[in-house]
């Protein structure tokens, strides 16, 4: 103790009137400190265990008692203030280096991302989920059936005989093994009935084909929606309300919808179905062949022949039945003027529906 | 059907605007498919009287007429043949406006003409310019008159008139005139049709050709008059001409015409013979083994193939053979000339099945087949063949014979009672329509009803008149009734029903949710036609026999696709045609396995009939082409490969929480060293390859064409989820490099390490692979890194080596792997 009191006595002793001028050396070497290196060595030499505060308090010893208290005092408050000066000097080092560290890692972030570029739902599909969600929604139930069918699921069964004038409204592609492809969806509504009881709530959706020339509203394959219900009670009222109210929805506007009646083979009474003309809101324009009007299905109260094929009693259960195009709503929905575009598949055509 | 709106609207006695008569008729189930105008625009064209003629000075083709156009006399220089005095025809004067342009005075070889006379092309009124139009004197024959010279021929002819053409469907042959369409008119308006009076015409000769009729199921009726010394030379009047243009025919002979006329009129298909080119008589009988028969169009029939299928067609015949398809098309050897002078006029009611049947077989759709396969009133030949009779003498002379009629009355149609319950009718339509108002419409409609019994049980019972052959069951009757009431007019409402609760499948991935899946890893989805060409489909399914389609709409479109890679492809292929550079397609879509090797029994329909459709399965498939990322400064630009196919399959399985074998295969349609068969289990589900370079080129694709195709009911099987215990030990890893033979499959490591080391491995990575310098050729040298954890307890340093050395020892053992 005595050893290495001695210099410090003789500090004390020099700077004894010397606090002040400690301090102004100490705040103005902090000052000039260059960097976090030359500032640790201001620290030491200052705050150090041999620095030039530590000196001021070991000199302490040297003052009356009576003074000490007040002389401490004022070592211990510059050795604070030199000690903030420190820390605050230090925080504006490593605030400055964060800062260029920062600085360096920036990038442009107006470059592109690093992206997986995301694919397409193809119109059609997305038509057929819109018009699925929506009667699902009402509980009815979403079924498929073969695109190659028979003779009698795909005509006999819904009342339509050999010869029937009927047939030529349905230009048939058959193969030759003697079977065909479905020209409606209409035979999924055979199957659904032979395999259960009604009551009945379904729709089927699925593709479909005639012998057509592909143009610009017409193609060899295409997609249908074909909806039953049956049940005890089911009335044409019935039929227009669900039909008015899909058409609504799908359209999600109040168009104006007109019944006329028409022949299928397998409803009677049966009806076309227009919708007033979703571009010219029934103006009339060469859309609509400026009738105002656009045929969207075909439907009726189904045809108790029918019913009975399928061992449904006629008198008990009443049902009615619609079809229509898949893709004749996602022509009207997407606003798309010519149905070649859908089977194309173009991807610049695809990339506007994502 | 297709008719001048100006002729109906004279059947009725009212008149109603074009607009709302077509508005009507939609509404009552007879479609109005389009209205156009008999004549495009002109105007100042008159009628005028042709009074000299003399030749052009300085030319021999042209003729100086001087024609009278109702007080003024002009020159006009003429070039048609029959351009001759006391024509009366149409001329376009100075400044008229033709919808060929406008006709200005002119000089035409020295000689000034003041206006043009006009051939019936020249006003749009035909494609006849043979010569300028000759306008006879009467013009509709229900209020004939004189056209005066001076008279605007807009006017003259009518020509305001439109023709319309209404889309009729097959259960209203009735409305295939201007009769039937007349008839529903009066219904919708509530008034009495007005005919034209038919006069009947009493035979002035005994001339009668024999009628016999072997089928009187065929043909129940056949009606047959001579008529002598007609002169078919003479012109068909305007007014008929002009008529059967606006309703889309030809004008042909008088004859032909009268006959086209009677079945536009009245609905009732007619045929006139050269009685002269006929022997003997006249019998009707089915189609026998050496019969042939040359159309009129020059076809020629023979009918083995029709009586081998037991649909002998049933003909018109004479002593010479057979005469005529009933109901469908007569043939030449009787057909009537310029030159035949004695006619014998048919007029017969065929049975629907008989004619239809024929048309088909032959592909005969004749304005004649289509109404007789439709219906024709059977009660109708009678005043047809008067009506014709009368107008042929009008307009060719001659002189008619008695009728000669072969009915069979128990052949005809039957029209039995319906009945109609109000109780049914108010159920099915949903609200009570009042019984006096039905009844009403039934009394219109000519069922004849009569009702009983009280409020909700009346019931009236109708009998269907002669020209309904739709209806046949009380449904038919609510129908009549809801249209003639208007379909609009009935309440919507929506169906009570039961909330039922929804399925949800635990054991089925959603659909949507792949096809999401698909598009979130850049897929645009695809529809491509289930049809494409043999040789395309041969190709890409070699082995396969594709089912045909017996009638394509093309070559093109000629077998069922057995996979989905023609389409795909298709559509790779006009992509990058249109200059696209990355290419992801897929599509969801029924494919059709070909026929099975055996094919003899598939080709007999109705064993397949009996089988049932073939199994039709749904295929999800993809193709990938081009850079692995978009072009980026982010990306490095790498072409797609094998893996980017490979992983993006193994997402696709993922969502059903299963983990896909994948083994090489020898798939003729892929490169062989890059192809693989997808498993589930023992099940092969799908396959994944780059297609072989020869079909690349084959196809016209650049190299790196890849390719994915699973089986849509495999991907979708979901795997039930069960809660598995997560270990709460430590887990350590080993990273281990290891050099083995080349051709040792990298999946192969995984399984020795698994089947080492047990539930202990709870993570295997092949995190690198390395060929080349450093590595013995024949060699490759693998990075491996084994998650190691136990379930229950802290594995120590001693098991881990011990574990390591085990995996260590397994490698070397079964793959002849080292350490590096």
């Amino acid at each position: 103790m005595g050893q290495d009191g001695a210099r410090p006595r003789d500090a004390a002793h020099t700077d004894r009137a010397a606090p002040a001028e400690v301090e102004r050396a100490g705040l103005s070497a902090v000052a000039e400190a260059a960097n976090e290196r030359a500032l640790d060595a201001v620290r030491v030499r200052y705050l150090g265990k041999k620095g030039a505060i530590t000196a001021l308090l070991k000199g302490l010893r040297e003052v009356p008692a009576a003074e000490r208290p007040a002389a401490g005092a004022q070592v211990n408050a510059l050795k604070q203030r030199l000690q903030e000066a420190v820390d605050a000097r230090l925080a504006e080092f490593r605030a400055e280096g964060l800062r260029q560290a920062l600085a360096a890692e920036a990038v442009d972030v107006t470059l592109p991302g690093r992206r997986r570029p995301g694919g397409s739902l193809h119109p059609v599909t997305q038509t057929a989920r819109r018009i699925a969600d929506i009667f699902v929604a009402a509980g009815y139930e979403v079924v498929s059936g073969p695109e190659i069918e028979d003779d009698y699921h795909n005509f006999q069964a819904l009342n339509i005989v050999a010869d029937h004038p009927a047939r030529a409204m349905h230009d048939t592609l058959y193969l030759d093994n003697g079977l065909l492809l479905r020209t409606h969806t209409s035979p999924v509504q055979i199957r659904v009935l032979e395999e259960r009881p009604p009551p009945i709530r379904v729709i089927c959706p699925g593709r479909v084909y005639r012998k057509d020339d592909m143009d610009a509203s017409h193609s060899p394959m295409f997609h249908q929606v074909e909806g039953l219900v049956v049940d005890e009670g089911i009335a044409f009222a019935d039929l227009k309300g669900t039909v008015v109210e899909f058409v609504r929805r799908f359209f999600e506007r109040d168009l104006a919808v007109r019944f006329r009646p028409s022949y299928f083979p397998f409803t009677e009474p049966s009806a076309e179905v227009d919708v007033q003309c979703v571009h010219c809101a029934g103006d009339g324009c060469q859309a609509c062949g400026r009738s105002g009007w656009t045929e969207v299905m075909g439907c009726g109260m189904v045809h108790p022949n029918v019913l009975r094929m399928v061992n449904v009693d006629p008198e008990r259960f009443t049902g009615f039945a619609f079809g229509f195009g898949v893709d004749r709503f996602a022509t009207l929905f997407f606003a798309i003027d010519d149905m070649r575009l859908l089977f194309e598949n173009d991807l610049r055509f695809l990339a506007q529906f994502a | 059907m297709k008719f001048s709106a100006r002729w109906l609207r004279q059947w009725l006695p009212v008149d109603v605007p074009i607009a709302r008569m077509c508005e009507q008729l939609t509404n009552a189930g007879l479609e109005v498919d389009g209205v156009e105008a008999v004549a495009p625009a002109f105007s100042g064209v008159v009628v005028a009287d042709v009074r000299a003629v003399r030749r052009h000075p300085n030319a021999d083709k042209l003729s100086v007429c001087e024609v009278d156009s109702g007080g003024e006399s002009v020159e006009v220089v003429c070039g048609a043949p029959n351009a001759r005095a006391g024509l009366r025809t149409a001329l376009a004067t100075v400044g008229a406006k033709l919808p060929g342009g406008a006709v200005r005075a002119a000089k035409l070889r020295g000689v000034a003409s003041h206006g043009m006379l006009c051939s019936a092309a020249e006003l749009g009124l035909g494609t006849d310019h043979a010569g300028i139009i000759e306008l006879d004197g009467t013009l509709f024959e229900r209020t004939p008159r004189k056209l005066a010279p001076g008279a605007d021929l807009r006017d003259a002819l009518h020509l305001d008139d439109v023709c319309v053409n209404v889309d009729l469907t097959p259960n209203r042959g009735d409305c295939l005139s201007i009769r039937g369409l007349a008839r529903e008119l009066a219904l919708l308006n509530d008034v009495a049709v007005e005919a034209p009076p038919l006069k009947r015409v009493p035979p002035v000769s005994e001339t009668v050709f024999p009628v016999a009729v072997e089928d009187p199921a065929g043909c129940p009726r056949y009606l047959g008059r001579v008529i002598e010394d007609v002169d078919l030379s003479r012109p068909t009047p305007l007014w008929m001409r002009e008529r059967l243009r606006r309703s889309g025919l030809r004008c042909i002979d008088p004859a032909v015409d009268v006959t086209n006329y009677v079945l536009l009129e009245l609905g009732q298909p007619m045929h006139a013979f050269d009685r002269d080119q006929l022997q003997a008589g006249i019998m009707v009988r089915q189609a026998a083994l050496d019969d042939t028969l040359t159309l009129l169009d020059g076809r020629e029939l023979r009918f083995a193939d029709a009586i081998a299928a037991g649909a002998p067609p049933l003909l018109i015949t004479d002593a010479g053979g057979p005469v005529a398809l009933a109901g469908v098309m007569g043939g030449t050897r009787s057909g009537v000339t310029a030159q035949t002078r004695n006619l014998f006029l048919e007029c017969a009611f065929f049975a629907p099945s008989a004619v239809a049947a024929a048309a088909r077989r032959y592909g005969l759709g004749t304005d004649a087949a289509h109404r007789y396969e439709r219906g024709v009133d059977f009660a109708l030949p009678f005043d047809a063949m008067e009506r014709a009779t009368q107008l042929l003498l009008d307009i060719a002379g001659g002189r008619a014979g008695p009728v000669t009629n072969a009915t069979s009355e128990a052949n005809l149609p039957r029209r039995a009672p319906l009945r109609l319950r109000k109780a049914r009718l108010d159920a099915l339509v949903g609200e009570e329509l009042p019984a006096d108002r039905v009844r009403q419409i039934f009394q219109r409609l000519e069922l004849k009803p009569k009702g009983r019994g009280e409020g909700a049980a009346h019931v009236w019972t109708v009998t269907p008149p002669s020209h309904r052959f739709d209806l046949a069951i009380e449904e038919d009757l609510v129908e009549e009734v809801l249209r003639v009431h208007g379909y609009n007019a009935v309440a919507s409402r929506l169906p009570p029903a039961p909330l039922p609760l929804g399925r949800v499948p635990a054991e089925q991935v959603a659909q949507e949710r792949l096809a999401d899946l698909l598009v979130d890893l850049g897929y645009a989805e695809a529809v491509t036609y289930s049809f494409v060409a043999a040789e395309r489909m041969r190709a890409l399914a070699p082995g396969a026999t594709p089912l045909a389609v017996r009638n394509p709409v093309s070559r093109d479109h000629a077998v069922m696709r057995t996979n989905l890679l023609p389409g795909l492809l298709d559509a790779l292929g006009n992509n990058l045609a249109r200059q696209a550079r990355r290419v992801r397609l897929f599509e969801i879509g029924q494919c059709f396995p070909g026929e099975p090797a055996d094919a003899d029994a598939a080709t007999d329909a109705s064993a397949a009939e009996r089988a049932g459709p073939p199994a039709q399965r749904v295929l999800c498939g993809g193709v990938l082409f081009g850079a692995r990322d978009e072009h980026s400064w982010a990306h490095d630009g790498a072409a797609t490969d094998f893996f980017d196919a490979k992983g993006d399959v193994q997402r696709l399985l993922a969502l059903g929480g299963r983990e896909a074998v994948f083994a090489p295969a020898d798939d003729q349609v892929f490169h062989p060293g890059q192809a693989a068969a997808v498993r589930l289990g023992a099940d092969r589900v799908g396959r994944v390859g780059r297609l072989h370079p020869r079909l690349e080129a084959a196809l016209g694709l650049p190299a790196g064409v890849f390719v994915f195709e699973l089986r849509l009911d495999a991907v979708l099987a979901l795997r039930p989820r069960r809660h598995g215990v997560v270990s709460r030990q430590p887990a350590v890893r080993r990273d281990l490099a290891l050099v083995l033979a080349r051709n040792v499959p990298a999946a192969r490591l995984e399984q020795v390490a698994c089947s080492a080391l047990g539930e202990v491995l709870t993570r295997f990575e092949l995190f690198d692979l390395y060929t080349g310098q450093g590595v013995a050729e024949g060699e490759k040298s693998v990075a491996v890194s084994l998650t190691l954890q136990h379930p229950s307890r802290t594995l120590a340093a001693a098991d881990i080596d011990r574990l390591v050395q085990r995996a260590l020892d397994a490698f070397r053992a079964e793959l002849g792997a080292r350490l590096r």
